[in-house]
């Protein structure tokens, strides 16, 4: 019943760098920290590397400029661009092509320094060409609309959708890796600046410097390394779209599909899961998220996140560092899904540590809604 | 002629100009050279009626300095395509379901799709 690479590869470093603000660093050298510190993590250095899993914002050939940077000659890499998913994408292709033997040792990296040099997110996509003449905001316009569309279908309301922000600071106020630890309410979030309608500023995620990285090998090697291995059990993908006009209905992402292909792959169910890490670059995304990986009907998504359900102390662990509201959100997030996810499995997050968690889901979100990767991470218990 | 470039040109004449497949009878947008639902190539042309609704917009909001805020929106056609366009006048007044006319306007001196308000 097992898939053939379930539990077939685990990540043994993990490495954060450059987190909030870093000025006098390039996004470059932000990786190269990341990296790193994640190598240090699993007690091996830069020269065992060689494969190599990494996208920028800064670069068309991002994966050749790092390997240039860090004086290396990875003998397999990928740099898949699909947003800030990519990261989460990574897990998969590490996995196979570590354990057909393309190579032993994987590096996943990623560093953007956009806070410090623009202040704005700073994205490598240029506006698709029927799209551009009308402006929409990039990216937050389109969430905005998949937003509009969940109130108007469901009665989702923008209280509920500040609740999600309010559960996320609740996270980060106790992480010290959090760039935004001020305690919010509901009321703040509905009284800053509208963005893009229904989305107001505390409805968006952070701009932040910051990089992160981690280091997988085979599960037969793991343990062989520093720190306790945190396994792969699935990681699956899906699109459905570039352009937001084209997204087949803005209400149901590709998570639906990523997610029951990710679960099957694991073996395990939505309920078994003791913590998720979903990729918050909008209020909006976590209501989505918790829907399509099952856990609320389409359209409760609202209520399912009201009175604390997802904040500390709530009976779903959603988010535990803060997420891209309040945590960090460097360009791309989804890397820091997948370190707070394994972070929790190990009982080394920053923040607050989770009792006995043995699964937990990383979930990454690229483009607009368009490219959804689910990975289900576990203890050496779950293998 | 590229499908983006016979597109572009029915925009200069006043056309909205959507392709549909004579295989499955999907109508297309944006142009391509294959149709997205059954990757038939074999597509016609037909100009859009106009007739659309409003399935979800959102109002870009900007400083003051900048310029007024303004609408963007997702505009189902009769014909069954999405495109993404701009509804004229208060953005404050368009809402889910509204119904629109589909007409070939100007952004920024360049032809483009808007949509304005249709008489209930």
């Amino acid at each position: 019943m097992n898939h053939a690479l379930r539990g077939k590869s685990a990540i043994v470093g993990l490495g954060v760098a450059g987190l909030g603000e870093s000025p006098g660093l390039t996004s470059w050298d932000i990786m190269a920290q990341s990296a790193q510190t994640a190598l240090a993590d699993a007690g091996l250095a830069l020269k065992d590397v060689d494969g190599l899993f990494c996208a920028m914002m800064e670069d068309s050939m991002p994966v050749l400029m790092a390997a240039e940077y860090l004086g290396i000659r990875p003998r397999y890499v990928d740099g898949t661009l699909t947003g800030g998913s990519s990261f989460v994408n990574y897990l998969a292709s590490a996995t196979a092509a570590l354990d057909a033997g393309l190579c032993d040792v994987a590096l996943v990296c990623y560093g953007s320094n956009q806070r410090t040099a623009s202040g704005k997110l700073v994205t490598a996509s240029r506006l698709p060409p029927y799209e551009a003449p009308y402006k929409p905001r990039y990216p937050v316009s389109g969430y905005a609309m998949a937003a509009q569309r969940h109130m108007h279908k469901y009665g989702t309301t923008r209280e509920q959708l500040a609740d999600v922000a309010v559960a996320a600071r609740d996270w980060a106020t106790h992480n010290p890796e959090a760039f935004m630890r001020d305690p919010i309410t509901r009321e703040d979030v509905l009284a800053s600046r509208m963005v893009s309608d229904p989305l107001s500023k505390l409805d968006c995620c952070l701009v932040t410097d910051g990089g992160g990285a981690m280091v997988l090998t085979r599960a037969d090697r793991a343990k062989d390394h520093a720190k306790t291995p945190v396994y792969i059990l699935g990681a699956a993908a899906e699109s459905t779209h570039r352009q937001i006009s084209q997204m087949p209905d803005f209400t149901v992402t590709a998570a639906v599909e990523s997610g029951k292909r990710a679960f099957a792959m694991a073996g395990v169910k939505p309920s078994d899961i003791d913590v998720l890490e979903l990729y918050d670059a909008f209020t909006i995304n976590t209501i989505l998220f918790l829907e399509d990986l099952g856990y609320c009907a389409k359209g409760e998504g609202g209520a399912f996140v009201a009175d604390g359900r997802i904040a500390p102390g709530g009976s779903l662990a959603v988010n535990t560092n803060g997420g891209g509201l309040s945590c960090t959100h460097p360009g791309m997030y989804g890397i820091f899904t997948v370190i707070e996810a394994a972070h929790q499995i190990r009982g080394t997050a920053p923040g607050i540590k989770l009792d006995g968690v043995d699964l937990a889901l990383a979930h990454g979100n690229g483009g607009v809604l368009s490219s959804q990767v689910t990975a289900i991470l576990g203890s050496e218990a779950t293998l | 002629m590229t499908p983006d470039k016979h597109f572009r040109d029915g925009l200069v004449a006043g056309e909205i100009r959507l392709q549909r497949c004579s295989s499955c009878h999907a109508h297309i947008f944006f142009p391509r050279v294959l149709c997205p639902a059954c990757h038939g190539t074999d597509l016609d042309w037909v100009n859009a009626s106009g007739q659309g609704e409003v399935y979800t917009f959102t109002t870009v909001r900007q400083r003051p300095e900048k310029g007024d805020d303004y609408n963007v929106s997702m505009i189902e056609l009769a014909e069954g395509v999405r495109m993404m366009t701009r509804v004229d006048g208060d953005p404050c007044d368009v809402a889910i379901g509204m119904r629109v006319f589909a007409y070939v306007g100007e952004i920024d001196g360049k032809p483009a799709v808007l949509c304005r308000k249709t008489e209930e």
